[in-house]
């Protein structure tokens, strides 16, 4: 039984962590949130290429580390600490997940050394409006090679270089939209953009059905988003520590107060189950189990809901501090929303959960 | 990161599936006067093997082995039916107590009976006046030449019906704060002055019991540890003290399913498992119940390297009696005006839900209520402040009592 990070793997967790206590304390954050004309922080950006994240689970035949998932998964779980605002999600576990899964030999070829290396920013162009993806509702098409439709929201789609679409056949490669307009959103800290692309050239990726071939890639993100999510949920339970530690009311540290131990207590409890959950999903993903749908969305599930959990009660426990803007609680509780509606709602997510059951147990 | 054992791992289960494969065998085929003499003997038959206490040293008829070949042995254990649960807490908590604190003479009277089912142990510690506050202690000892007098009651005994001997604490100086003044014996649950009565609880079962103490006579001999410092013997027993983890009643995410598919409760009078509102609750169900398997995994893999088990095992019991409650409440709703009948021959799966509902209440209390493990959890894992006491520089004596 090995059900924890390696020796290795851990190393490299410590050097990730102390690597974005340099590079990305919150002030970096607030950079890209208090400035409407920046989508993100570029020179962490080129850090995070320099120290080869980007192509952490890329085989080194394209440029990568060749790593496996799970080290993927320990730097996902320092960046959703630190609140990266960086195209790392959408660029990694997402297009570079996707090309990796369908990709050509040249797709593949042409495409994850510049992802490896930070040259290309990628985004997955999935929604077209509000609810979730239905097969029969996608209007996107392509004809003769040519992508017309409307995507909304994309995160990162407005500084991307490469554009994962779904259509309605299927999925594709696109280079360049035609128009982009930059959104606002819940969470300035990650770019988003409503995406129109107008008979573009584009480029077939895999020849699965769309939706399905969406749902493996969200299959895989979702483990790794759920990293993101634990990452950030442990960093508000220790905010929250923190700050019930130095406030005095009454006479004594508001820690003291039961209303306050047992709002904790409840965090950690969520947090470790979500630990727990979302180190199965990575075992899954790693070792490209058959269970991977389903402990994917549990992972996906209890992340979800350890994050949001964590992040407003993080603002609770700051009473009127933590509703400011200048208190940095907030930028969890925003990631929060970022992370667990990027990949599809919890509900959404819950939904799978149970079609999974029915269909392993009908088995 | 993996399921797999280690070699030295995978060889040990062999061997303990191979032993158990064969001793299972050859114990069923034996005739038992009843549960507790087949428990008895099973019992014996591991001690013989040295796989009743597999981390104790073989001196006193252990095993010499790792927690991690304990958990083995116990994974292996559970696919058999036989009985066990009527020795962990006397070789769980009391025996540990004695080993700790008694004399040699002591010690070999009783370590190997007990270790080989012979005998039976309880654990003598909450009182009317004390579940959560352990140290309100009002059972009285006084001294009397070479023997103690007891008076007082003891209550949530669990097993003391059929049980040969206990620890019990005791107050034996109320003149002193209360954590000061208490003092630890062992004694024969058969002695005059004990009276032993099944709590009947309101689940209809009766696993615990209130023991009574008339002018019960306890030689000093008896005694475990110094004169009024008995807290720090209980919070030895304690720490000896393994929290069942696990669902404890067996209504879980895929009971419910099974019932979900089963009873026409959903929507245009479809199945349950139909209704979109159920299935975002069992999803939630499914990922706590996942939670706290992956989160065994993990307590697994630090024994397995040889750590210390961090805190994240201590989340288990809140988690798990609360799902229980809510999926029993929420099976038994679904039922709909059928849900109120909970005789087993005419309730869904033989009426385990409605027995979840039962039973829930007690598991959210015993062994820790939730609100005292968060309490746990917040000082002892998160390091916030403990409560402000009134209690801890008084007299005994002098504490505001109620009622």
């Amino acid at each position: 039984m090995n059900f924890d990070y390696s020796d290795e793997q851990k190393m490299l967790k410590d050097e990730a962590r102390r690597f974005l206590a340099a590079r990305c304390d919150t002030s970096v954050v607030r950079g890209v949130l208090d400035d409407a004309d920046r989508h993100y922080d570029a020179a962490l950006w080129r850090g995070v290429a320099e120290q080869g994240w980007l192509g952490a689970a890329i085989p080194e035949s394209y440029g990568g580390l060749g790593l496996g998932h799970v080290e993927l998964c320990a730097l996902a779980e320092e960046l959703g600490r630190a609140i990266a605002p960086i195209p790392f999600a959408s660029t990694v576990y997402f297009v570079a997940e996707a090309l990796m899964l369908f990709g050509s030999e040249a797709q593949k070829e042409t495409w994850l050394p510049r992802i490896a290396a930070g040259e290309a920013i990628g985004a997955f162009a999935t929604s077209e409006g509000p609810g979730a993806i239905r097969a029969d509702a996608i209007r996107t098409t392509v004809t003769g090679g040519r992508l017309t439709g409307t995507k909304i929201p994309v995160t990162d789609g407005n500084i991307a270089d490469l554009i994962v679409v779904l259509a309605r056949d299927g999925l594709y490669l696109v280079e360049a939209p035609a128009e982009v307009e930059v959104l606002t959103t819940l969470d300035p800290t990650r770019a988003a953009g409503k995406l129109t692309f107008s008979d573009v050239p584009a480029e077939r990726l895999g020849g699965e059905d769309g939706v399905a071939a969406m749902q493996q890639i969200f299959d895989r993100a979702a483990v790794l988003l759920a990293f993101e999510q634990l990452g950030g949920a442990d960093r508000a339970l220790e905010m929250a520590r923190a700050y019930a530690l130095e406030r005095f009311a009454f006479g004594r540290q508001i820690g003291g107060y039961q209303a306050i131990k047992h709002k904790l207590a409840d965090i950690y409890v969520r947090n470790e189950l979500a630990r727990s959950n979302a180190y199965y999903g990575a075992w899954a993903l790693n070792s490209g189990a058959a269970e991977l749908p389903l402990a994917a969305a549990t992972a996906r599930v209890a992340a979800s809901e350890a994050y949001w959990f964590a992040s407003k009660e993080n603002i609770q426990t700051h009473g009127g501090i933590g509703f400011t803007w200048e208190a940095d609680p907030q930028l969890h509780y925003r990631r929060s929303r970022q992370l667990s509606l990027v990949a599809g709602a919890p509900a959404i997510w819950r939904e799978r959960l149970v079609s999974q059951l029915e269909t392993r147990n009908a088995a | 990161m993996d399921f797999n054992d280690t070699p030295d791992e995978a060889a040990y289960r062999d061997r303990a599936r191979e032993w158990l494969a064969r001793n299972v065998a050859e114990h069923q085929a034996q005739d038992h006067a009843g549960d507790i003499a087949a428990a008895r003997a099973w019992q014996a038959r591991k001690a013989a093997a040295g796989y009743a206490q597999i981390t104790w040293p073989k001196e006193w008829g252990g095993g010499g082995g790792t927690p991690i070949q304990s958990v083995i042995f116990g994974q292996e254990e559970a696919k058999h039916p036989v009985q066990y649960g009527y020795f962990t807490i006397g070789l769980g908590m009391c025996i540990p107590t004695v080993m700790a604190f008694a004399d040699d003479a002591t010690k070999r009277r009783f370590v190997g009976p007990a270790l080989r089912g012979e005998t039976i142990w309880s654990q003598l510690f909450s009182e009317p006046a004390g579940g959560s506050d352990v140290a309100a202690i009002r059972t009285r000892a006084v001294r009397d030449g070479e023997d103690w007098i007891v008076n007082g009651q003891k209550v949530w005994t669990s097993g003391a019906h059929y049980s040969d001997y206990g620890i019990v604490l005791v107050r034996t100086n109320p003149d002193v704060p209360k954590h000061k003044g208490l003092t630890m014996f062992w004694l024969d649950l058969r002695a005059p002055g004990v009276e032993i009565r099944p709590i009947h609880q309101m689940s209809g079962g009766s696993n615990f019991n209130e023991v009574y103490f008339t002018d019960v006579r306890i030689p000093d001999s008896q005694r475990l540890g110094a004169v009024d410092d008995g807290w720090k013997v209980a919070l030895v027993t304690l720490m000896n003290e393994r929290l069942a983890v696990g669902g404890g009643g067996g209504a879980g995410p895929k009971e419910i399913l099974k019932l979900a598919r089963e009873i026409d409760a959903g929507p245009d009078g479809g199945k349950l498992l139909h209704d979109p509102a159920f299935r975002q609750r069992l999803a939630d169900w499914w990922v706590q119940s996942e939670g706290l398997r992956n989160t065994r995994m993990r307590t697994i893999t630090a024994l397995s390297r040889g750590q210390t088990p961090g805190p994240e095992s201590s989340i288990g019991k809140i988690i798990a009696a609360n799902q229980l409650q809510d999926i029993g409440n929420a099976a038994v709703e679904a039922e709909d005006q059928f849900g109120i009948i909970a005789d087993p021959a005419l309730a869904p799966l033989k009426g385990l839900f409605q027995s979840a509902v039962m039973n829930a209440p007690g598991l959210r209390i015993a062994g820790g209520t939730d609100e005292i493990l968060k309490n746990i959890i917040a000082e002892r894992v998160l390091g916030l402040p403990g409560e402000i006491r009134t209690d801890k520089e008084a007299a005994f004596r002098d504490l505001p009592a109620g009622r």
